[in-house]
């Protein structure tokens, strides 16, 4: 079971209380009536779904009910970080990123052990 | 015209008269309770703990009580509050909060919930049967609260004493989640 740490009860908790809540900073136009619909869609349906560090918005739906947001990779399904909703994109901290690349050399992915399959 | 007889409809708690346990806990429902969800804003928390007369816990996880009320601290603006009563319509919390006159919401919940007590030596392993909170002293103290799962339903969690712990859970859900407490309960004992 992973552990995620909410921003706001301050503490490690289990994943069964969190719900994912789709990529985070996606930035709502400012006058989206003038938008055309190139952009509508791009704002509305589409996001870069990233394999590797990506940031997310997390909810501790069965906790303190609290939306957050959330640096994770997604190969590994390590967190590497977690902050308040309503900040800006937060930089990671160094040792985070280190240890983040050293676990994405060292998984196996199915592209490393099974991409030639034939 | 005949006068409607106030006691046509009794009110019964949806887990009256059942209890359970094994040798290391006791099940039982609790009494009958007045409750309020408070949602209200930081600025606004003081004048909100004047009206209820105790004060809002403002720490995750905490509690307080005071004048026979207790405040559980849900989200950084969210409150359980209950109170002894609820056996009639109305509530004297959604009252006292409104005397405040501040903007918030208090949403009477008194039935919607109903809870358990489940006391004992073996009552944090009874809960932990179905519960991923660390339930140690250290990390879960007299008085400490949360939301979380119990199994598959969502309680609030209030630890009341060393081993005495109060089960806030949704009154459609309580018969799984006394269920799912005798089981932990049984195996508690082994
Ligand atoms: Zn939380």
């Amino acid at each position: 079971m992973l552990l995620i740490h909410c921003p706001y009860c301050e503490e490690d908790r289990s994943e069964l209380e969190f719900r994912w809540a789709g990529e985070a900073h996606v930035v709502r136009p400012e006058n989206i009536a003038a938008i055309s619909d190139e952009e509508f869609a791009e704002f509305f349906f589409l996001r870069n779904n990233e394999k590797g560090l990506t940031y997310e918005r997390w909810r501790h739906i069965h906790g303190c009910g609290r939306f957050f947001n959330a640096a994770r990779d997604t190969v590994s399904d390590r967190f590497l970080m977690t902050y308040k909703a309503g900040l800006p994109k937060q930089p990671l901290p160094v040792a985070e990123k280190f240890a983040a690349i050293a676990e994405e050399k060292s998984v196996e992915t199915w592209e490393q052990t099974e991409g030639d399959a034939r | 015209m005949a006068e409607l007889d106030s006691n046509i409809a009794t009110r019964s708690l949806p887990l009256s008269g059942v209890h359970g346990g094994s040798a290391a806990v006791r099940l039982e429902p609790a009494q009958p309770a007045e409750r309020i969800n408070l949602r209200v804003g930081a600025e606004d928390v003081s004048a909100l703990s004047a009206a209820l007369g105790l004060d809002l816990p403002v720490k995750p996880k905490t509690s307080s009580s005071a004048n026979g009320r207790t405040a559980l601290w849900i989200g950084p603006d969210e409150w359980l509050v209950f109170a002894d009563g609820g056996g009639s319509i109305g509530s004297s919390l959604t009252q006292a909060a409104a005397s405040s006159n501040v903007v918030h919401s208090a949403t009477d919940i008194s039935h919607r919930n109903t809870a358990i007590l489940v006391s004992g030596p073996g009552a944090a392993a009874t809960l932990n049967a179905g519960c991923a909170l660390d339930l140690s002293l250290d990390a879960f103290p007299i008085g400490a609260c949360s939301r979380t799962l119990f199994g598959k339903v969502e309680i609030v969690l209030l630890r009341t004493a060393e081993n005495t712990f109060r089960v806030e859970v949704w009154r459609s859900f309580s018969d799984y989640a006394f269920g799912l407490l005798s089981e932990g309960a049984r195996d508690a004992a082994l």
